[in-house]
């Protein structure tokens, strides 16, 4: 078995191009969740919404670069506030329900065969990431140390979108550690006890949907870019699942709960995965074939999950004591 | 200190003295009015208050047996429910229609028959929170904390003021969540009073509470009236409604049926019918007095259970 091999697809994979979406996909969840609990599981839209903004506007209507990024970030401004207004007033549960359907709408549209001409269909649209790439301060060739390795475009992606998890997290840390956040967290707890002393929930819970989106969607320009296309089934409801594991995994309402728990998330993914290849390829394991690895992978991620919530569920950063209190 | 006690209570009182004991009464100074309050579930009507006033600066008790429509009258003074018909002022100011938390901005603030303590927040947190107006409470402003550090600090100086005056300053830095049934109940009065009001509406705040701390709490809930707030609680124990009410209000099936100072209220038929009933066992005598008090002390020792625990 090739052991290199492995470890420098996981340790790559750690701090690659998936890590860096997932944790800024948390990074927003955890906004939306881990501080102010509401349960957004449409997550996998707000993602679409800035993908699908930057790319149409670039590849449909020929409108620059950053006109493409702010359309991709007003976009999920109006999403969350679509989402928000009907629902914010009502139970929690309610939340979850119509965000599901509201990601899976979006992922609809775009694929839909009568809005083939502006979304690509499900092709998707590509050719909108060249002056994104045009900003590439790395001259072409292969970058790294030790048993990491990656192109110069993938390195200029990863460039910006650690500054970009960065900044992210230096906001949440700010704005979480301020009396804003306090609220949030109260309303978390328990909303009318934060009315009854003159808050006013709904727009505490609109301003968190908004941030928590708009961080998501820098995800989404990631995920984009980094592929140099864009795709509608990216943004199916896995996506979310996997943001909310990453997230508990890190452990939620800790500002760098969602990049540890990311950046453990798709290492292991990667290990396990490259080393049950290598151990087929080598008749090491002769019971499954190279094509099973994928589906038992991630069967293990969700063994993974459930172990996760039964022994450690506030995550690898997380307060014993905030979630022993639920027991009471 | 002692003698200013005894003169807001009899200022308090002497501001009844020419007041009618009979539902609806007006009051020389109401802080709020209310009238024709309406809440019906469905073929239910829990609340229909013809007219109400609250004298300012008193301490009015609401009593009424289980499910008189108390709680529910409360949800409908301070925006917690929407009404199906009615008006009330309070200040003058028209406050039906108006959201909960606009409600408590304008100095009407309540707490909750079950407690709301905000269980991972701290105790010191929880106090912060009541605090009004804070700068830090904009998201963009909340960027840069020497936007709101300032105010900050004054806050916590008042919250710790308060939480020493409520015995919690030991539990500052403690979860809320790892309080006591009698300590929420504190800790949720402490941090209404960090909104600045000046009406306290305080729905059963002795409910579960041990009675040792039940006799801190009346303290405090004299205090308040002491700092000129007033004070509009609803409670089950009579004893302590005869102790610290200037002014009484009974409910029965949604309506107001009799007001009063307390001893006249006590010994109204109508009130001992609708309410008091065979449940009348307030003690009569020292004697008595002393009795009943053995006995509880006999079955404190006895069953040796140590408090009453909530959830939250
Ligand atoms: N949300 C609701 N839906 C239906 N009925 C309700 C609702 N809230 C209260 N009620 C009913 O209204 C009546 C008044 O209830 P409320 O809670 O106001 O009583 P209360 O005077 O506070 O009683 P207690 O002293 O037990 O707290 C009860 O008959 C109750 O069943
Ligand atoms: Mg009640």
């Amino acid at each position: 078995m090739d052991w290199e091999l492995i470890f420098s697809r996981a340790l790559s994979a750690g701090i690659g191009t998936e890590a860096v979406i997932y944790a800024l996909a948390a990074i927003g969840l955890n906004i939306h969740f881990g501080y102010t609990g509401l349960l957004n599981f449409g997550q996998a839209g707000f993602l679409a919404v800035g993908a699908y903004g930057l790319a149409t506007t670039i590849t449909t209507f020929g409108l620059p670069f950053w006109l493409g990024v702010t359309v991709g970030l007003v976009g999920a401004v109006l999403f969350a506030l679509l989402l928000g207004i009907p629902t914010l007033r009502l139970r929690a549960d309610y939340l979850a329900i119509v965000t599901i359907a509201a990601a899976e709408i979006v992922r609809l549209v775009v694929r839909s065969v009568a809005l083939r001409g502006t979304f690509g269909g499900t092709d998707g649209l590509d050719s909108f990431s060249g002056d994104f790439y045009a900003l590439n301060p790395y001259s072409p060739g292969s970058y790294g140390f030790w048993l990491i390795k990656f192109d110069h475009r993938t390195l200029w992606v990863l460039t910006v979108g650690w500054i970009l998890v960065a900044a992210a997290c230096a906001v949440v840390y700010l704005v979480m550690k301020s009396p804003w956040g306090r609220v949030l967290k109260a309303i978390r707890e328990d909303e009318d006890a934060v009315r009854s002393l003159g808050k006013n929930v709904f727009s505490y819970k609109m301003q968190a949907l908004v941030f928590g989106g708009v961080v998501g969607s820098l995800a989404g320009f990631l995920f984009a870019l980094s592929r140099a296309a864009t795709q509608p089934d990216l943004f199916s409801t896995e996506l979310t699942f996997f943001a909310y594991t990453v997230l508990i995994l890190g452990g939620a309402a800790r500002v760098a709960g969602p990049v540890v728990g990311a950046m453990i998330f798709w290492l292991l993914l990667i290990l396990v995965k490259t080393g049950m290849e290598e151990a087929v390829n080598h008749q090491v394991i002769t019971f499954i074939t190279v094509n099973q690895v994928g589906s038992i992978n991630y069967m293990l991620v969700g063994l993974g999950l459930i172990l996760l919530l039964i022994y450690r569920p506030q995550g690898i950063f997380g307060d014993k004591r905030e979630i022993a209190l639920d027991a009471r | 200190m002692h003698a200013e006690t005894v003169n807001r209570r009899a200022q308090a009182q002497a501001a009844f003295a020419e007041v009618a004991p009979e539902p609806g009464a007006p009051k020389p100074d109401p802080i709020l009015v209310v009238d024709d309050v309406i809440r019906r579930f469905g073929g239910l009507t829990a609340v229909d208050v013809k007219h109400v006033e609250i004298q300012r600066g008193s301490i009015t008790a609401l009593i009424g047996p289980n499910g008189a429509g108390k709680t529910t009258f409360f949800n409908q003074l301070t925006g917690f429910d929407t009404a199906d018909a009615g008006t009330w002022t309070f200040n003058g100011r028209q406050l039906n229609g108006l959201p909960a938390h606009k409600v408590a901005r304008q100095g009407m603030v309540r707490t909750f028959q079950l407690t709301k303590a905000l269980s991972k927040l701290t105790v010191l947190e929880n106090m912060r929170l009541g605090a009004q107006k804070q700068r830090g409470e904009n998201f963009f402003r909340a960027l840069v904390s020497s936007l709101w550090q300032g105010q900050e600090d004054e806050i916590t100086v008042r919250a710790e003021e308060l939480l020493e005056r409520f015995k919690l300053d030991k539990k500052r830095d403690d979860f809320a969540g790892s309080l006591s049934g009698g300590q929420r109940k504190l800790l949720e009065m402490a941090r209404a009073l960090m909104v600045g009001p000046e009406l306290v509406m305080l729905d059963e705040p002795m409910a579960g509470v041990n009675p040792a701390l039940t006799q801190s709490l009346l303290g405090h809930v004299k205090d308040l009236r002491e700092q000129g707030m007033t004070v509009l609680f609803v409670e089950h124990d009579m004893d302590m409604v005869r102790d610290i009410s200037d002014w009484v209000i009974v409910m029965a099936q949604g309506a107001v049926i009799a007001e009063g100072p307390p001893d006249t209220i006590m010994a109204d038929p109508r009130v001992i019918d609708a309410y008091l009933g065979a449940h009348h066992d307030a003690p009569l005598t020292v004697a008595e007095a002393e009795q009943q008090l053995h006995e509880a002390e006999a079955e404190l020792e006895a069953e040796l259970v140590p408090e009453v625990e909530e959830k939250a």
